[in-house]
């Protein structure tokens, strides 16, 4: 590829964007509700996401009071119990993270930092956001609906998620399939938006290499779930119909109390890896968005070019690819041929090559920099102790003569809310921090983020580090009530309260999370238009919060990287991407 | 499961390397940094954000089609498998399916030389065909109807009839004469290479749905 000057003909698209390409907004209603702003959608995506999140939060506090004090309390059954698991699993996975970064940071940051006026399919990004609240409103549904929401656990597994036996079987599953159906029509509506507006619509001089980490994150993150969602649609698709229509995709003859049922035949397993097929990227859908924002929050708050940036892009589209081809690491005990095990404990460890590239590469961002303890680069750091502990548990779980003892205890569930659950909401948390000034126009409180952030981070290890001892001795995840067993002892019990309590006081500092939010939305302190003297496009708009089109009468033009900290002889420590070099004598 | 899946993955991935290999992934953004007027190529593709927009949605719907195909073949293996006779008509419907094509394809090349007249003709034949093909489909529904359901089939006539929506909106904007977008009839011209392609698949997907195992029902639940 060769230079091009502005004003030669080709490739450069016009500075000016002609009027009635910008979609307007007329009235209230399309300004703010009905709106095709990325940046209003962005907003809808990230209230609605945190909302339902919030119900996830208070179903967990639920099932850590019946762990703690098993029976006590009059609204927790068992069928309850397994209903709380599977709503929350799924509400945090899916209607939480996955929304979250996409939906909101993507929608967000996307056509800002890209030095886009708005995605490129404004009209389908809008639907993409109601079809996705309406998922969610199906989801909060199956709460009121007769027998009350599934109770199948977060993966589905049939047979026993359409079975009788498990709560929820009337309505809970239905509801729960269609609003999965539901919510992939809507993202892959807005995952076009965010793929096609990376390729397309970047201005003059943004070349791929030149993008902030953060849009390379979630663009790859958008393509491996564009591929992997349909793996979720065509097993919910046939899970659905096992249940209504009375096929037999996945349900094999089976006898229900003393009755056989007129299902025959199918294949449990395949389900299994359908949704294996989707399950695994997902982690890294959740992952490698986080992956993206936690690079630039530490390179602006360290005031240092990010380490190897070369390698922060091969590294991520690595583990993209690599992801699809580990699923089946899931499944170690459902009986499969222990070659075929060998081969995807083998996959599953390569990916800790690439993964600790990146690690090593935000260590040696941060040697020698000069690192501002701010709220955002707080969370991002805790990201990375974070992610490489959960991760190193995860060399543990890869192995198959490791894992199939460990199967189905309490470590795994230590495990995967330590890498897939704590690290990545910790980049959520880092991220609205960062990102609420631009968004706003006012800065988030510090001290109340100050205390929202040591509550969490040690909490989250008072919660987690514990349960992974749980799980060595052998306490089984799922289990409503473990009774008296001859293998855990007594103390198992007294450390169960111990993580209840921790967890409630994570849980309190989530509402002074939200009660930061609202307040600063108020009376926060006025942020300016670069707080944090940040070098991305998104910092360098005209106005603060961005207006309708982001630039104003002229796109920025991109002179540089993303990454031009303490530049020696620059007149700031900072330069921003639209800032051309100086001109060299003629 | 695996080996399909496999197949399916391997064009995207290559298709995605040769991508990023037209990215410059060995440059070395810090060192490059340019002075007024000398700004690179962002490497953006010179096709329409709508044309490349499409070409992202068929590669999701790849993806579901191969899941689909993968978890037939997985079914498949199972010992209550019932072959479906093929009625002779499917190979009819495979014909007209493949003329579909074809006329949308001169249609495509007609708008390309600016033949205007030729566009709306091959748009016409074009979707009388597709027409003919789905209720030939229904046909042999109704014919098979006591031996199994369709699930494929029904994704796949849904499908058609999204692009015969396309098509429709495309041939409305030929005949009132309007100047014809290059993207809205790349969308018309790819939708016939889709139901191409797909043929093949179709053929073999209606087989039975002994995916659904025993179940008899009518045919309404395939649409």
């Amino acid at each position: 590829m060769v230079d091009i000057t502005i004003g030669a003909a080709g490739a450069i698209q016009p500075a000016e964007v002609k009027d009635v390409e910008l979609y307007h907004p007329k009235s209230w209603v399309t300004k703010y509700v009905f709106s095709q702003d990325a940046k209003v959608i962005a907003v809808q995506y990230s209230i609605t996401a945190l909302s339902i999140g919030l119900v996830a939060l208070v179903l967990s506090w639920m099932m850590r009071l019946q762990l703690a004090f098993p029976s006590s309390f009059s609204l927790i059954g068992p069928a309850e119990y397994l209903q709380f698991i599977t709503m929350h699993g799924m509400i945090m996975v899916i209607y939480l993270l996955t929304a979250l970064f996409l939906g909101g940071f993507g929608n967000y940051l996307i056509p800002l930092m890209v030095g886009a006026r708005d995605m490129v399919f404004p009209y389908v990004n809008m639907l993409s956001y109601w079809v996705y609240l309406l998922a969610v409103l199906v989801l909060v549904a199956s709460f009121f609906m007769p027998g009350g929401p599934t109770g199948a656990g977060w993966t589905l597994y049939p047979p026993q998620a359409i079975l009788s036996g498990t709560p929820g079987q009337q309505w809970g599953i239905i509801l729960m399939l269609s609003s999965l159906i539901l919510f992939i029509i809507g993202f892959t509506m807005g995952g076009l938006n965010y793929v096609v507006t990376v390729l397309q619509a970047r201005t003059r001089g943004m070349t791929m290499m030149r993008l902030p980490l953060t849009v390379w994150g979630i663009l790859t993150a958008t393509v491996l779930a564009l591929l992997a969602f349909p793996a979720l649609f065509v097993g919910s698709v046939m899970l659905l119909f096992d249940r209504v229509l009375g096929t037999s995709f996945f349900i094999p003859a089976v006898v229900e109390l003393g009755q056989h049922l007129k299902y025959s035949g199918g294949s449990p397993l395949m389900f299994q890896h359908l949704f294996w097929f989707f399950g695994h990227p997902e982690v890294y859908i959740v992952a490698v968005p986080a992956f993206g924002i936690v690079s630039d929050l530490i390179s602006t708050h360290a005031r240092k070019n990010i380490f190897g940036y070369r390698m922060m892009v091969w590294a991520i589209v690595a583990i993209g690819a690599l992801s699809f081809v580990v699923w089946a690491h899931h499944m170690y005990v459902s009986g499969m041929n222990p070659y075929f095990g060998f081969f995807f404990a083998t996959t599953t460890l390569i990916i800790a090559i690439p993964t600790a590239i990146k690690v090593y590469n935000w260590v040696l961002t941060l040697w020698r920099g000069d690192i501002h303890l701010t709220v955002p680069m707080l969370f991002a750091l805790s990201f990375i102790v974070t992610f490489v502990n959960g991760g190193l548990t995860g060399l543990f779980l890869g192995n198959v003569v490791v894992d199939v003892p460990l199967s189905d205890t309490m470590f795994v569930v230590a495990h995967f809310h330590m890498v897939m659950g704590m690290a990545p909401i910790f980049v959520i948390f880092g991220g609205i921090y960062h990102w609420y000034p631009k968004v706003t126009g006012r800065m988030l409180d510090e001290m109340l983020g100050k205390f929202h952030f040591w509550v969490t981070f040690l909490g989250a290890y008072l919660i987690y580090f514990p349960m992974h001892y749980l799980g060595l001795l052998g306490v089984p995840r799922r289990y409503f009530e473990l009774g008296e067993t001859a293998f855990v002892p007594q103390s198992a019990t007294t450390l169960n309260i111990f993580i209840t309590i921790a967890a409630l006081t994570v849980g309190f500092a989530q509402m002074v999370f939200l009660f930061n939010l609202i307040w600063s939305l108020f009376k926060g302190k006025p942020a300016g238009s670069n707080p944090w003297r940040a070098t991305t496009l998104e910092w360098q708009t005209p106005e603060t919060p961005p207006g309708h089109g982001n630039w104003g009468k002229e796109l920025p033009v991109v002179y540089r990287w993303a990454y031009d900290y303490s530049v020696p002889g620059a007149e700031q420590d900072f330069v921003p991407q639209n800032q051309p070099a100086i001109a060299r004598a003629a | 499961m695996s080996f399909t899946i496999l197949f399916f993955l391997a064009p995207i991935g290559v298709i995605v390397a040769w991508w990023l290999s037209r990215q410059r992934l060995m440059a070395k953004p810090w060192l490059d940094v340019s002075a007024i007027g000398e700004v690179p190529d962002t490497g953006a593709s010179s096709s329409p954000a709508a044309t490349v927009g499409l070409g992202v949605f068929l590669a999701v719907v790849s993806s579901l089609f191969a899941l689909f195909i993968s978890a037939y073949f997985m079914r498949m293996q199972v010992a209550d498998w019932v072959q479906l006779p093929a009625p002779k008509l499917l190979w009819f419907n495979t014909g007209v399916l493949i003329l579909s094509s074809v006329a949308l394809q001169y249609a495509q090349v007609a708008a390309r030389r600016g033949r205007i007249q030729d566009v709306g003709d091959g748009l016409i034949v074009g979707g009388l065909f597709a027409l003919t093909f789905l209720v030939g489909q229904l046909y042999v529904w109704r014919q098979l109807n006591a031996a199994g359901y369709f699930l494929f089939t029904g994704v796949h006539g849904l499908h058609l009839l999204g692009g015969l929506v396309a098509l429709g909106k495309t041939g409305d904007k030929v005949w009132r004469g309007f100047e014809v977008k290059p993207g809205a009839l790349e969308r018309a011209a790819v939708r016939s290479l889709v139901a191409f392609s797909a043929c093949p698949l179709a053929r073999l997907i209606q087989s039975p749905d002994a995916v659904g195992g025993r179940f008899r029902t009518s045919s309404v639940a395939g649409w």
